[in-house]
């Protein structure tokens, strides 16, 4: 069996979908939060696969360049959570509804 | 891209990856979903190796199995938000989201299917292994992304201020 970039695409769609399907599921705020990194790390997979697909380092370049702003979005979201907990004492994401119209 | 040994450790990381997004997504304490999103980075990470990425899955590790999830645990254990969890059963807008989800997963699966079958990724001669060593992959992002480099800094910086700023405790407040 020859391993092609099919498998590691494959591989990428079904672990991006299983991250789509925890933000839409999941009700804690930290295990959705959790999910969008996963979903990240999907596309990164894609990236990384494709760079090595074409020969070419700048799949390598952006990736590095995503997980530097997850970190940075995850320090920011984390910090967000904080505050909401501290002001709700729930991260239950159907209870933040303060901009409800 | 491979053959032989290749394949078997993409089978066996590839299972490990989605059986640990699986039970991320299922378990009820948010600290055991963080410890399998640990697991399913460092499949990835591992996956990253056979795709001559070295560098990459040694980013991979140290800054997301390491550092993002280890804040991800101290902010679960700070708010004692392990066992908060949907406390009611399936109410209207979750139904909606479950269909939602469902059309998602089931658009993706149908366009990875077409560009494999008809769109041809996959197709075309094998490329050559290029140099991807930290040396190569240094010298590509100082010669052709100066500027975002420099704008992912100020990004940072930004995330600095505003998390400083988000989690200050008002004077007044307390």
């Amino acid at each position: 069996m020859e391993l092609t970039i099919n498998w590691y695409i494959a591989l990428s769609a079904i672990l991006f979908s299983l991250g789509a399907l925890g933000v839409l599921l999941r009700r804690n705020a930290i295990i959705v939060f959790m999910s969008i990194e996963m979903m990240l790390n999907a596309a990164n997979l894609a990236f990384v696969a494709f760079a090595r697909h074409l020969g070419d380092l700048d799949g390598q370049v952006l990736v590095f360049f995503v997980i530097t702003v997850a970190a940075a979005e995850v320090a920011v979201g984390l910090a967000l959570i904080v505050t909401i907990f501290r002001s709700k004492k729930s991260i239950n994401i159907d209870e933040i509804n303060l901009m409800k119209g | 891209m491979g053959s032989g040994p290749e394949v078997i450790i993409f089978i066996l990381m590839a299972l490990v990856s989605i059986a640990a997004a699986v039970m991320m997504l299922q378990s009820r304490n948010a600290v055991h979903s963080a410890l399998w999103l640990v697991l399913n980075f460092t499949a990835i990470a591992v996956l990253y190796v056979l795709l001559n990425a070295p560098f990459i899955a040694m980013v991979q590790i140290t800054v997301y199995a390491g550092a993002i999830m280890v804040l991800f645990l101290f902010v679960i254990m700070l708010l004692g938000a392990e066992q908060l969890q949907a406390m009611t059963g399936v109410h209207g807008s979750e139904r909606y989201h479950r269909a939602v989800a469902i059309v998602l997963v089931v658009l993706l699966v149908g366009g990875f299917g077409y560009l494999v079958t008809l769109g041809g990724i996959g197709s075309g001669g094998e490329t050559a292994v290029i140099d991807a060593s930290p040396v190569a992959l240094g010298l590509r992002l100082f010669e052709g992304y100066v500027l975002p480099f420099e704008v992912t800094g100020v990004l940072l910086l930004a995330a600095i201020i505003g998390v400083a700023v988000f989690t200050r405790r008002k004077k007044k407040e307390a």
